[in-house]
């Protein structure tokens, strides 16, 4: 596939991407997909994601301690140093003890830009939860409009809505035709696509994605050479991923990405809202409440391992890539488990943990090839 | 010589060995549970344990046995076993060494019982959430989540309604476990001794405003045991007080936790268990008395919230609105008003790389507290069971410039 020069150089450059945006409209900072981003649409404002662009942490060492994941350290730097002074304001879903802390030192020592926390529930499998969760889309609605200077009515919630069911279509319809032949997009291209989603502005978005699912629906390219073996289809599972290199990575050893499940990828447009709900916020809530979980949140104690074998076994993986970031602890807890039930399954895993830069590529490299070479 | 070691003598708290004797036979009697057709239940420190004791269950803390694991110095094997297991090293060593330990028996006192149930308040941290997650697969066993929402700045109306109504839901998960109706008369009873229990450890740490002081927070580590696992009941009341009148008896004759009181200083976070002792000593070498801690105060932080004769409705906030469950100023506040209560020349805060709750956000209180009082923090490097992240001579050129640092301030 081609991707469109405007989408690289979004991926490429958020900042300065955001930098014209701001013209346009009020800029939101997101650290999560648990942002109810609907709500920050339904204001006029445009939610951000934030990924910390690597630099060295100078400023944000002398707040944060040596075994903090490179996430929250490379968020807390550029907004440290004045490179997210384009922001109106960050919204901070609580999820790890990691990020509950980064919101705190956040309010503390940043002044410029309004700050808002999302108080969700923990679990998201009983009927209070669900109570409380639609409570705290209410309260965010109320603080928000109070810091934009609007009043969130239920039409712009429902506008904001049926706009990102649109981009959650396509995306969904794009990982449909990837599972088919995943050889139709390559996985910069993938990562780069996911990226971008979660930073340009929403409208241009699904023009561009609808773009896209066009293209890859008609794609023809790489019926591989006759004789030349298939890619071994790969499934990503885990946190963040800020690193485009992986992906080249797998690909070079042979393999190519059939499914993910990573925060950065499926997991943030999994599921539409239901459009139907008279109830907006509570629509919004009941997406989360059905999403995969992050393992940040609890469904219960087999959730997590029941659902990832599903979707492999849907995406017909024949091995999977854990991916997720140095002392991130809710994804270190599941991997033994997760690691077992696949086993199980009769399906071979490697675990990859990265830590911010990316450590010099031969080890990485070494380990991957020697997996997909093994499935 | 002679007289050194009487000083010893004189300086050992007495009420010690009671308690020892209380929590051996406690352990006992979680042990056996099986034989005496008692349930047995593990709760994470934070957790409410008062509908536990007054539906009889036994309650079991994996942290307490964490510590124990810690104090024993066999941290470093079972986290090994556990990082064999996949788990790894950057994990809260609590955590660690208790995963590692259940499918061997493992520690000092050869696993801990068995559980009938998980019961899992997340007003510490997140970590719990996690690690009970895996002994709930791992025991195969009914897991209750008490999710207390986190309170940056303010705890709202509508998380305390949904707190609230997860009490009722805990009730409901142990009249189920239990096969047995919820006591409310007997609840109301464990309430009013939970908070008495609480008060009476509120004044034995209160003790240390005196000069000297006659506890220091090594020996408050110490008695914290009975706090966290048998609040809510008439022994826990009982050995308290006898605690507190050995207190007020060495305040009286001027006996202090130190043999002679220069500097007092506030401990933050978790004790590093397994250096109590030599800690300990390299400060009361000094003359530095650890008078005060953040850690053990926190398990009476939430009285002020729970109303003595109301106490199941009123326990939703107060096990909300605890010590890590609230934003890092609210933190910072907390320990300026306990540095100024109890007189301090300076802070020594541990930074564990075990407790990512505690820890992040302790560089801003540092600084916060440095601020508006003007006094030196000690920052170590550690983890509270885990020894292969302690450097002994890193942490002992640190305390030694920290002590100097205080003498040029006298
Ligand atoms: S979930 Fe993991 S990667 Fe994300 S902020 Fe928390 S610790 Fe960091
Ligand atoms: S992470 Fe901290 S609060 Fe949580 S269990 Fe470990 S030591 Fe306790």
């Amino acid at each position: 596939m081609k991707l469109s020069e405007e989408l690289l150089l979004i991926a490429k450059d958020p900042y300065g991407y955001a930098e014209t945006l701001k013209a346009e409209k009020k800029i939101v900072g997101t650290l999560c997909s648990y942002t109810p981003e609907e709500i920050i649409i339904a204001t006029g404002a445009h939610p951000f994601r934030l990924f910390g662009s690597g630099q060295k942490a100078r400023l944000a060492d002398a707040h944060l301690q040596s075994y903090c994941c490179s996430l929250a350290r490379g968020v807390l730097e550029d907004a440290l140093s004045g490179r997210l002074d384009f922001l109106e304001g960050i919204v901070f879903a609580h999820t790890c003890d990691t990020m509950q802390r980064l919101s705190d030192i956040c309010r503390i020592n940043k002044d410029g830009f309004f700050h808002l926390d999302l108080i969700l529930p923990a679990k998201l499998n009983t009927e209070s939860a669900r109570s409380y969760f639609r409570d705290v889309l209410e309260i965010f609605r109320k603080d928000l409009g109070a810091k934009l200077g609007v009043e969130i009515a239920d039409s712009d919630l429902r506008k904001a809505i049926s706009a990102m069911n649109r981009i959650r279509k396509s995306f969904t319809r794009i990982y449909e035709l990837i599972n088919k032949n995943p050889s139709i997009i390559n996985g910069e291209e993938l990562y780069i696509l996911n990226r971008a989603a979660m930073i340009m502005d929403k409208k241009r978005l699904a023009d561009l994605v609808e773009d896209a699912v066009v293209q890859l629906s008609s794609d023809s390219r790489e019926a591989p050479d006759a004789g030349a073996p298939l890619p071994k289809r790969i499934f990503l599972e885990g946190g963040v991923c800020n690193y485009p290199d992986i992906y080249n990575i797998i690909e070079e050893a042979g393999g190519a990405i059939a499914g993910d499940n990573l925060c950065t990828g499926f997991r943030y447009f999994n599921g539409p809202v239901d459009e139907d709900n008279p109830d907006p916020l509570m629509a919004i809530a009941d997406r989360y409440m059905k999403r995969i979980v992050c393992p940040a949140k609890h469904a219960g104690i087999a959730d997590r391992g029941e659902r990832l074998v599903e979707m492999v076994v849907e995406k017909r993986a024949q091995g999977v890539i854990f991916f997720f970031l140095k002392f991130c602890d809710p994804h270190a807890f599941d991997y033994p488990y997760l690691q077992q039930v696949l086993e199980k399954a009769g399906i071979p895993s490697l675990m990859l943990e990265v830590d911010d830069p990316l450590q010099a590529g031969g080890q990485l490299q070494t380990r991957v090839e020697a997996f997909i070479e093994m499935i | 010589m002679a007289e050194q070691d009487e000083g010893k003598e004189r300086r050992k708290i007495k009420a010690a060995a009671k308690m020892k004797e209380i929590m051996t036979s406690y352990y006992i009697d979680a042990k056996t549970a099986g034989q005496t057709g008692k349930k047995v239940a593990w709760i994470t420190s934070g957790g409410p344990v008062e509908p536990l004791i007054a539906m009889d269950i036994i309650p079991v803390y994996p942290e307490n046995h964490g510590a124990m694991i810690g104090a024993s110095k066999m941290g470093v094997e079972l986290c090994r076993k556990a990082e064999e297991m996949g788990y790894s090293s950057d994990l809260c060593s609590y955590a660690r060494s208790d995963i590692g330990c259940a499918p061997i028996n493992g520690g000092p006192i050869g696993g801990l019982p068995e559980p009938d149930m998980l019961v899992c308040c997340n007003n510490i941290c997140g970590t719990v959430l996690k690690w009970y997650e895996v002994q709930a697969r791992y025991f195969n066993i009914p897991l209750f989540i008490l999710d207390t929402p986190f309170t940056h700045v303010d705890f709202s109306a509508e998380a305390k309604k949904y707190v609230k109504s997860q009490i009722l839901e805990y009730i409901e998960f142990l009249e189920n476990a239990t096969g047995k109706r919820f006591d409310y008369d007997r609840m109301q009873e464990v309430g009013k001794l939970s908070l008495e229990g609480q008060r009476l450890w509120q004044a034995v740490l209160d003790m240390a405003v005196n000069r000297p002081s006659p506890l220091s927070a090594f020996d408050a580590f110490f008695h914290l045991a009975l706090i966290v696992t048998l609040r809510g009941t008439r022994q826990t009341v009982d050995y308290y007080k006898i605690l507190l009148e050995e207190m007020q008896e060495r305040v009286a004759q001027q006996i202090g936790a130190v043999a002679e009181e220069k500097y007092r200083l506030l401990w933050d976070n978790l004790p590093i268990w397994y250096r109590m002792k030599w800690l300990s000593e390299k400060f009361a070498s000094a003359g530095a008395c650890l008078v005060a801690d953040t850690y053990t105060t926190a398990w009476c932080g939430s009285m002020k919230y729970i109303k003595e004769d109301d106490f199941i409705e009123t326990m939703a906030e107060g096990y909300s609105r605890i010590y890590l469950n609230i934003g890092v100023d609210q933190m910072a506040e907390q320990v300026i008003a306990m540095a100024e209560k109890y007189n301090v020349d300076g802070i020594v805060m541990h930074s564990n790389r075990s407790c990512k709750p505690y820890s992040f956000g302790q560089y801003d209180i540092q600084r916060i507290v440095g601020e508006k009082m003007g006094i030196p923090t000690l920052m170590i490097e550690a983890d509270m069971v885990d020894e292969r992240s302690f450097s002994e001579s890193q942490v002992e050129t640190r305390i030694e410039a920290f002590i100097e640092v205080l003498q040029g301030k006298k």
